[in-house]
């Protein structure tokens, strides 16, 4: 027995197999897991079309914006366990140089709010270098820090109008064919929007990047021993979850035809998007699409509801802290480890 | 010159109740890791007990204090058990969600009770005036009174058993626990009195500016700045680093408009995060 | 002989502590060189020094003809020197076959992710975790847990591996299982630099040995010389174990 283990060894030692980049494509394809994002991405995209119905494709919309924020936030505080407090910074940085470029300068939608995602992640990028140094409860001090210093600065800054903020104007929304196909034309693509961040928080969680990003999320010294180059991925995973959120941020504010800072920076929807990440399981796929819709259905019963509307904050509060103290792997930590075999549809 | 002089001299006297707003923060943060995203929350809470208590009573806001102490420490206590005690030493976001979740709670109670309308504390002090700028009496009793009660709390840290106790459970939980100190006990009495810190810093806020039930915010990120720049983890520092931002802000205020101060805060904060993760004035901790 | 490893008068002070001094020692192409010294005579702050996880203030490390000295561990982890440590780090919310493969992901060969699976579950199963492959790493006994650490350095395909007291903990037969591996990984072509306090093991399993005391080399040689070392001796004051077991161990 012993003398076969040492022959293993030194086999193992030498082994070296290979395997095509197509391999690769193919593995992931026959997977049912990506299909699922993309049906559900396309039934919540004609949903309101087939029903007709234009306050169900709000109430989506918002859905959709919700599901962006929490997916792309997983990938820091799900996968590399760095939590970020002012992720919201993404959505209003984004918003704003959207629909300026968009506004100001008459530059194609998707092209403004495309430049506003590349901004935004070059920005993270840079900065992520500096503040990703910081461990823990330091690092979301930072990026309250980071997201009140940009707040701020955008209050004070004039060719963004300032504490006013941009008003757009109902010529904004010629090119699309006025506001009426404008508003279906951004709700599409929020839609899309939503259903690419599924897909990269898949492609992500399935890749050689992802399992070094989540190895730098259980132990980042270890990681680093093992030889996964901390700094940079962090600083890149950093970057990827700024950009889906920065061009949200842009169509959602154009849709609405105004954007000002408190609005824009607004610290309680990057906590907002926590628990949902929270409500839903942390580090999952799912769990962040089910803990946006579930919150955004609690949210709209407490605030039309006589009884709950003043207590809104209230109950979002009690109902995190059960979670939190009782449930921390949310609704899809507590099913998976309920039902084993959902795991591969409820990744 | 005198006015910028007489600016920055204010900006020490309210900085030194952000220092110690800073100190409940950092405490609780140096004895057991935990972030207190309540600690907004707190300060509105301590603002409203002593707006209720004057209005009540008719007694002068001063003579509430030592009242103030008594709630925030009781409240401190009871948040504790409730939602402080499961999350120790468990992942950083799960202290962080669930003190921010009281602070959803505490604040939405308040709003349904208070609306988000503007309440003012009335105190008459006379001020003292030098040539011709006159510092506020309510500025100056502030800082006395932030100055005494930081006082107060070295001596018990340094001189009294409990205090000791919490010194001890700071610099190694699994020691103090061998040696028979109750661990819990003495974390939840930290918590208590750094609740109880931040209640009193509301109350001494509440007698400088008007305030309303969402006031907490900015308080919190302003602890958070003096916090960081005092080195979290350590009361003394707050107090410097309270000072500080006060000196900062009362500098900038003659030179740009009050809009801009945040910028600088917060670019001061960020920077200072980067530079000096374990703070500026961390010396005494070194 | 060629030297796969050269430490050259590497130092490092803690506060005022000279943790490591003027330390110069080579490791050999394929051999097995142990690392022995009391307790704090540094040899741990040795194997952070080696693998980047801090840089000396002095001194020079030479890797396979470059120069390391400095890099950060990821740069040395590619370069081809892989770890195990002494307190376990397994990623203890992955599987074990994922702790392995980020071993092999981001060691020397920066596999592709197929190919880190196929390395890491030959490897896995090398070490005799083969049926726990998809086990949370959380899981897994203080045995399981040191084969984990050593089953994901191995993962690496590295050219020399550390070895941080991965006997320590275990029971008797699961170091003679231990022993055994670390045999057949040196046949497989892997040099190991090996820290050890379970004297018979190193002193069968080393072709050479350095002490360190106080951070400084001791004295250096084959485990034979070692056990016979008055200054050794000294330095183990009281320690007759060292020179029965050694005598035992020896070959």
């Amino acid at each position: 027995m012993p003398s076969s283990i040492s022959q293993d060894v030194a086999k193992a030692g030498t082994f070296k197999p290979q395997r095509s980049f197509a391999d690769e494509i193919y593995r992931h394809v026959r997977e049912p897991f990506p299909w699922l994002i993309v049906i559900f991405t396309a039934v919540v995209g004609l949903a309101p079309v087939v029903m007709d119905d234009v306050s169900l494709r709000e109430s989506l919309l918002l859905a959709a914006v919700y599901v962006t924020l929490a997916s792309n936030l997983n990938l820091m505080i799900g996968y590399a366990e760095y939590v970020n407090f002012g992720n919201i910074v993404f959505f209003g940085l984004g918003g704003y140089i959207g629909v300026y470029l968009a506004t100001s300068w008459h530059v194609n939608l998707v092209l403004s709010v495309l430049a506003g995602g590349v901004c935004v992640s070059a920005l993270a990028y840079l900065f992520g270098r500096g503040i990703l140094g910081l461990r823990g409860a330091f690092f979301a001090l930072a990026t309250i820090g980071v997201n009140e210093a940009i707040h701020a600065f955008v209050t004070n800054f004039e060719p963004w109008g300032g504490a006013t903020g941009i008003y757009l104007s109902m010529d904004a929304y010629e090119p699309l064919g006025g506001p009426m196909s404008g508003l279906w034309f951004c709700y599409y693509l929020l839609v899309l929007v939503m259903g690419l961040s599924l897909l990269l928080s898949y492609a992500i969680k399935t890749s050689k990047f992802g399992l070094g990003i989540l190895a730098i999320g259980q132990n980042e010294d270890a990681a680093a021993v093992l030889g996964v180059p901390t700094p940079r991925y962090k600083a890149i995973i950093y970057a990827i979850s700024g950009f889906l959120p920065a061009v949200a941020g842009g169509l959602y504010f154009f849709k609405s035809g105004i954007i000002e800072p408190n609005g824009a920076f607004d610290l309680t929807t990057s906590i907002e998007a926590i628990v949902m990440i929270m409500l839903g399981g942390a580090g999952t796929i799912t769990g962040p699409v089910i803990g946006a819709f579930l919150y955004e259905e609690l949210r709209g019963f407490l605030l039309f509801s006589e009884t709950f509307s003043h207590l809104q904050l209230v109950l979002a509060g009690a109902l995190l802290l059960i979670i939190v103290l009782f449930v921390p792997g949310g609704l899809l930590g507590w099913l998976r480890a309920r039902l084993p075999w959902l795991r591969k549809w409820l990744q | 010159m005198i006015g910028i002089l007489a600016s920055v001299v204010d900006g020490v006297l309210v900085g030194a109740v952000y220092g110690l707003a800073a100190m409940g923060l950092t405490l609780i943060w140096g004895v057991m890791n935990v972030i207190n995203l309540s600690h907004g929350a707190i300060i509105v809470l301590g603002m409203f007990v002593v707006y209720f208590l004057t209005g009540a009573t008719g007694v002068s806001a001063y003579v509430g204090i030592p009242v103030v102490v008594v709630v925030g420490f009781v409240a401190g206590i009871i948040i504790y058990w409730m939602s402080v005690n499961r999350v120790i030493g468990r992942p950083i976001l799960m202290s962080l969600l669930a003190t921010f979740s009281l602070n959803m709670i505490i604040i939405g109670l308040a709003t349904a009770a208070w609306t988000t309308s503007p309440y003012n504390v009335p105190v008459s002090l006379p001020g003292i005036t030098v040539q011709n700028y006159t510092f506020t009496g309510t500025h100056i009793m502030a800082a006395i009174i932030a100055g005494a009660i930081a006082g107060i709390l070295y001596l018990f840290l340094h001189y009294t058993r409990p205090g000791k106790a919490i010194r001890a459970v700071a610099s190694n939980r699994d020691a103090a626990e061998l040696n028979g100190i109750p661990t819990r006990q003495v974390l939840a009495m930290a918590f208590g009195l750094g609740v109880a810190l931040a209640c009193v810093s509301g109350a001494l806020i509440a007698t400088l500016f008007p305030f309303t039930v969402l006031s907490g915010g900015a308080y919190q990120l302003k602890s958070f700045v003096v916090t960081v720049l005092g080195g979290l983890g350590n009361p003394a520092g707050a107090l410097l680093g309270g000072i500080a931002l006060g000196m900062v802000e009362g500098l900038a205020t003659p030179f740009t408009p009050v809009s801009w101060t945040p910028i600088i805060e917060f670019g001061l904060f960020v920077l200072t995060l980067i530079a000096f993760p374990r703070g500026i004035f961390a010396f005494t901790k070194a | 002989m060629t030297a796969l490893l050269q430490a050259i008068n590497l130092s490092r002070r803690f506060g005022g502590v000279q943790a490591v001094s003027e330390l110069t020692f080579t490791v050999n192409q394929g051999e097995i060189l142990g690392l022995i010294g009391p307790n704090g005579a540094g040899k741990s702050t040795v194997f952070n020094l080696l693998n980047g996880v801090i840089a000396p203030d002095t001194g020079q490390i030479i890797f396979d003809g470059k120069d390391i000295t400095g890099l950060p561990p990821y740069t040395v982890a590619r370069h081809g020197i892989a770890r195990a440590h002494q307190i376990m780090q397994p990623l203890l919310g992955l599987s074990v076959l994922e702790n392995c493969m980020v071993g092999a992901c981001f060691g020397r060969e920066n596999m592709n992710l197929a190919d880190a699976r196929e390395a890491a579950r030959e490897v896995a199963q090398s070490v005799g975790l083969g049926d726990r492959i998809n086990a949370l790493a959380g899981s897994l006994t203080t045995a399981g847990k040191k084969r984990l650490e050593m089953a994901r350095a191995l993962s690496a395909h590295p050219k020399l591996l550390l070895l941080d007291e991965v006997l320590a903990g275990l029971n008797p037969t699961e170091i003679e299982h231990m022993i055994e591996t670390i045999r057949g990984i040196r046949k497989g072509g892997i040099t190991i630099l090996m820290i050890e306090h379970v004297m018979r093991a190193i002193m069968s399993l080393s072709d050479r040995i350095v002490v360190i005391n106080l951070g400084k080399r001791l004295a250096e040689g084959t485990p034979r010389e070692i056990a016979e070392n008055p200054e050794v001796i000294t330095a183990y004051l009281g320690d007759s174990k060292l020179l029965a077991t050694a005598e035992e161990g020896a070959p």
